[in-house]
């Protein structure tokens, strides 16, 4: 029996970072904010003082020059963590993670790797108006070269990020801004959430697939708890890594459901939901008895004041009403 | 040889030889890429970096094997000035599987990670971040390299530029960058696009000491560069050198040359590096005509080599085409 311990998610993201630091000498943090101010989520609280100013580097406000020079240092030799404050400021760095860190590898003929890791907050929820708010981790993992990873639990954000670095690839890791205050269990030692490849079934269920990531999982769970006192008997599925997506793990519970709904905090047009969506009609249109459901984010920049904020993101309302709409309730 | 210390070039006949041979092989390589392009052998964007030679030869002096260099998407002329063999640059030019990249990259994607030659940037100003980087990594790990990094005068545009100058000069790393000004961001003259088009005065923004030199001149560039490679060996922080050069050719072969009269590029052609080094060589009697004769063939063959190579070398398999978007422990996307 492995004994468990109650953490937050943002000390589980300090706690992998210490942990990598800690391992490798090659680590180092960089990024706007990380060293003496500790992080603009804290994430990196008290790492300065315990590895000093050239392992947790403060940068000048350059995404696109650090972004690069993460690149760079990678390609050099070391094993880079970079971090950006939120995805709407990695907008800035996009030409240095698309046009290079995704291309290396193959536009040099496999000469060169760049073993980066990026991690970004996202995501909506803490009234932050529309340029720190949004989620657009689709358009990472829009790109081959990329592997895109989203931790939803605080087991996954402590367990992820050693992963990542041994990882000979560029790895983005976003972290819902809304989920640094929650509470969950971590192993103790040992056995952590270290796998970066596979989807997890976080409830089993009969009925309906519930599919979603990030954010939006705990919204999952709460209306699949309200659905079973309906006697409806959900399954939720935590996508983890949104590229590559895990195939099987979504085709194999809406093959047995035969209902699926989507949960994206992204927008609707073109998004991850999309893909999803695609997928299982391409792979599983006949086992289908229902067609598939969206719960994504509304088609406006989201808004600062809370009540348009939750009107314009998931909730767990909007996921019970599709579920029933799949269910013809 | 001319390996002194305090920057100074000591031309031997050997060493101005060299030179020579390295610029006329740049020269060689390049106009048999236009007659290719031609023949629609090579296909895509090609940037021909003839009336440039002296910059890339100049500043490859100054650097060892275990340097690295970011170059531009005009970078035929550095790969080869850096030793990478005419045959790969020629069969990437092809996108043959002997190619450099594989043939993935083509004109603007030259990779060699033996020679520590990153690219090949069809980015302007995207070199730069990968560069400091590049040079933050061998400072925190203790090694005493430089980074080169060669950029254009369209650069200094870019926020990327900027960034990068301001990153090296705060952080103190082993990085020369130097400015190729040819005069022409593709057909934006540099005083329609720049407020201050002294580019040089950017780099004393950050307090970087620069160098201002005639890119005609394979000697003045070599100086230059030994000069400021040392002081970047020797940990004083980034150095800038702008080369001030042009380019004979159009800026890809889809350019018509509407924006410059033909009268200047004539005039720039009477101080091309080539023609001028030769001058200065015969006249001091440095080289005789039979020597750059002998250049000249030798050259020519390790050219024509390099299109029977890159014309024998193979096509990449299709079945190849996802290979390296990951590395293979972790295979292909599902």
């Amino acid at each position: 029996m492995t004994a468990m311990r109650t953490i937050t998610y943002r000390e589980a993201v300090r706690e992998a970072l210490r942990e990598a630091m800690a391992r490798d000498e090659r680590v180092f943090l960089m990024g706007e904010d990380v060293g003496r101010y500790g992080g603009a989520y804290a994430c990196s609280k008290g790492l300065i003082e315990e590895f000093g100013e050239e392992r947790v580097r403060d940068t000048p406000l350059s995404e696109a020059g650090f972004t690069g020079a993460g690149i760079g240092a990678a390609l050099g030799g070391m094993r880079p963590i970079v971090e950006i404050m939120t995805v709407n400021f990695s907008l800035l760095a996009l030409d240095q993670i698309v046009n290079t860190a995704a291309t290396l590898r193959h536009m040099s003929g496999g000469q060169m790797s760049v073993p980066l890791v990026i991690r970004m907050a996202t995501g909506a929820g803490r009234q932050l108006a529309a340029q720190h708010s949004h989620s657009l981790e689709c358009w990472f993992a829009h790109v081959p070269g990329l592997r895109v990873v989203s931790p939803a639990t605080v087991a996954d954000a402590r367990g992820m990020l050693w992963t990542a670095l041994e990882d000979p690839d560029p790895v983005v890791i976003f972290e819902h801004a809304a989920l640094y205050n929650d509470e969950g269990e971590v192993s103790a030692e040992g056995d952590l959430a270290r796998d970066l490849d596979r989807a997890a079934v976080r409830r089993s269920g009969e009925d309906v697939s519930i599919i979603t990531y990030s954010g939006s999982l705990k919204k999952a769970l709460t209306a699949a708890d309200t659905l079973s006192a309906e006697g409806i008997d959900s399954e939720v599925i935590d996508l983890r890594s949104i590229r590559p997506l895990d195939n099987e793990t979504i085709l194999t519970s809406v093959a047995k459901t035969k209902r699926a709904v989507i949960v994206d905090e992204g927008w609707r047009t073109g998004g991850l939901s999309a893909e999803i969506a695609a997928r299982i009609s391409e792979l599983r249109f006949y086992d289908l008895d229902a067609p598939v459901e969206r719960v994504c984010s509304v088609e406006v920049p989201i808004p600062y004041p809370r009540h348009l904020e939750t009107a314009a993101t998931p909730q767990p309302d909007g996921i019970m009403t599709a579920v029933h709409r799949t269910l013809r309730r | 040889m001319s390996r002194a210390e305090d920057g100074r070039v000591h031309l031997t006949r050997e060493h101005a030889l060299e030179l020579l041979r390295r610029m006329m092989l740049i020269r060689s390589f390049e106009e048999k890429c236009a007659e290719l392009y031609t023949q629609e052998k090579i296909r895509g964007f090609l940037h021909l970096y003839i009336g440039e030679e002296a910059n890339a030869v100049g500043v490859m002096q100054a650097l060892e094997p275990e340097d690295a260099i970011v170059a531009t998407y005009r970078e035929h002329g550095h790969a080869l000035a850096r030793g990478i063999s005419a045959s790969a640059v020629m069969a990437e030019m092809y996108g043959k599987a002997s190619g450099s990249s594989r043939g993935r990259g083509g004109s603007m994607h030259i990779y060699d990670a033996g020679h520590r030659f990153y690219g090949g940037n069809a980015i302007v100003g995207g070199g730069l971040p990968l560069a400091v980087g590049l040079a933050l990594a061998d400072k925190m790990q203790g090694l005493t390299r430089v980074t080169c990094c060669f950029f254009g005068e369209g650069a200094a545009a870019e926020g990327e530029f900027h960034e990068s100058m301001n990153l090296a000069a705060l952080w103190k790393l082993p990085v020369l960058f130097v400015c190729e000004n040819n005069g022409y961001a593709m057909g934006t003259a540099l005083s329609r696009s720049e407020s201050n088009p002294d580019i040089a005065a950017h780099a004393a923004v950050f307090g970087m000491p620069a160098d201002v030199v005639d890119g005609m001149n394979v000697v003045d560039v070599e100086a230059a560069a030994r000069r400021a490679a040392k002081a970047v060996r020797a940990g004083e922080g980034p150095r800038f050198i702008e080369s001030k050069t042009y380019r004979f050719r159009a800026h890809s072969m889809f350019d018509a040359e509407l924006y410059r009269d033909k009268s200047e590029v004539e005039e720039w052609k009477k101080r091309g590096p080539v023609i001028r080094f030769t001058k200065w060589l015969l006249d001091t009697g440095t080289a005789h005509e039979s020597d750059i004769e002998a250049i000249e063939r030798e050259v020519e063959t390790i050219v024509g080599d390099a299109v029977t190579f890159a014309e024998a070398a193979p096509w990449e398999p299709v079945d190849d085409l996802t290979r390296d978007v990951m590395s293979p422990a972790k295979g292909a996307v599902r």
